[in-house]
């Protein structure tokens, strides 16, 4: 019974942020309102999605993703009126630009360099 | 040879590294600069309404998103009043009501042309606006030039004061 109560205290997580009055009918807005809510970072937190953060301002930004879903905008839609306002630093991955490149290459560089070098050695 | 790309590609790793750790994790940049104002309609402390054309003006104006019940928010007070004699500031309140903001002023003085209440925040997501209080300097061409985050302290002050009088 302990161990039941702790897995359920474990995974009710997700809903302990998300007030009942936040939570949409329509269960397919819904599902989408957390998806979108997961992809987007709280922005007074340390790497938390909006979707999991007790601060103000994920509130209202959760309210604003089911405001837009009623709306009929799309998950696309959503996340870019958000990304225009805060910028990148909203986004959980970042926009590939010019600007942003380095920060998608330079893993993929590293680890292709790290393969290079072993096989070297193994030679 | 292999060595040297090796190094210079460490090095250059904890180069950037180091001047990340410098960067402040908690100052996200605005990603309204240089665009113009957001439209928005809000109710005002005179019964009115506060409107984005109310801010269509052809001076340089702050505006400064704030609330009674944020402390940051008073200790910025008495500088607003100062840039207030100088620069006209309006104000949004966030989530507050007016009779906290009436009960505010008449302890400490109102610095604001005119006040427009935010009850959801939602013009407040709509500015960007992640914390209170925050500033922005509009210019002439109602375009957003400078955000401050956090209270308007002593130091801050004369940093706001130069941009301000550049863009007389």
């Amino acid at each position: 019974m302990r161990l039941l109560t702790l897995i359920l205290i474990f995974f009710s997580t997700n809903l302990m942020c998300l007030e009942p009055d936040e939570i949409l009918d329509n269960q397919n807005l819904e599902k989408r309102a957390k998806q979108i809510g997961q992809q987007l970072r709280c922005l007074v937190c340390q790497n938390e999605d909006i979707q999991n953060s007790n601060a103000d301002i994920a509130k209202d930004l959760r309210i604003l993703v089911r405001k837009l879903l009623l709306q009929n905008k799309s998950d696309k839609e959503i996340i870019k009126f958000v990304h225009e306002r805060y910028g990148d630093f909203v986004l959980f991955s970042p926009p590939l630009r010019l600007d942003t490149m380095g920060l998608w290459l330079l893993p993929a560089g590293f680890f292709l360099l790290m393969i290079f070098f072993f096989f070297r050695r193994q030679k | 040879m292999k060595y040297i790309i090796l190094i210079v590609l460490l090095l250059s790793t904890f180069l950037l590294f180091f001047e990340g750790l410098k960067n402040d994790p908690k100052l996200i940049p605005s990603n309204l600069i240089s665009k113009k104002i957001p439209k928005f309609k809000l109710p005002s402390l005179d019964n009115r309404s506060f409107e984005d054309s109310d801010l269509r003006t052809k001076d340089l104006k702050l505006i400064n998103f704030f609330a009674s019940w944020c402390p940051p928010c008073k200790v910025e007070h008495s500088n607003l009043i100062k840039l207030s004699q100088r620069f006209k500031i309006f104000g949004i309140a966030k989530k507050d009501t007016e009779k906290n903001i009436e009960t505010w002023f008449s302890q400490m003085g109102n610095p604001y042309s005119k006040i427009g209440f935010d009850h959801d925040g939602m013009v407040s997501i709509n500015w960007g606006v992640y914390g209170l209080p925050e500033t922005f300097i509009i210019d002439k061409e109602q375009k957003i030039i400078y955000r401050h985050v956090g209270a308007i302290t002593e130091k801050d002050m004369k940093k706001i004061k130069l941009i301000l009088d550049k863009n007389k």
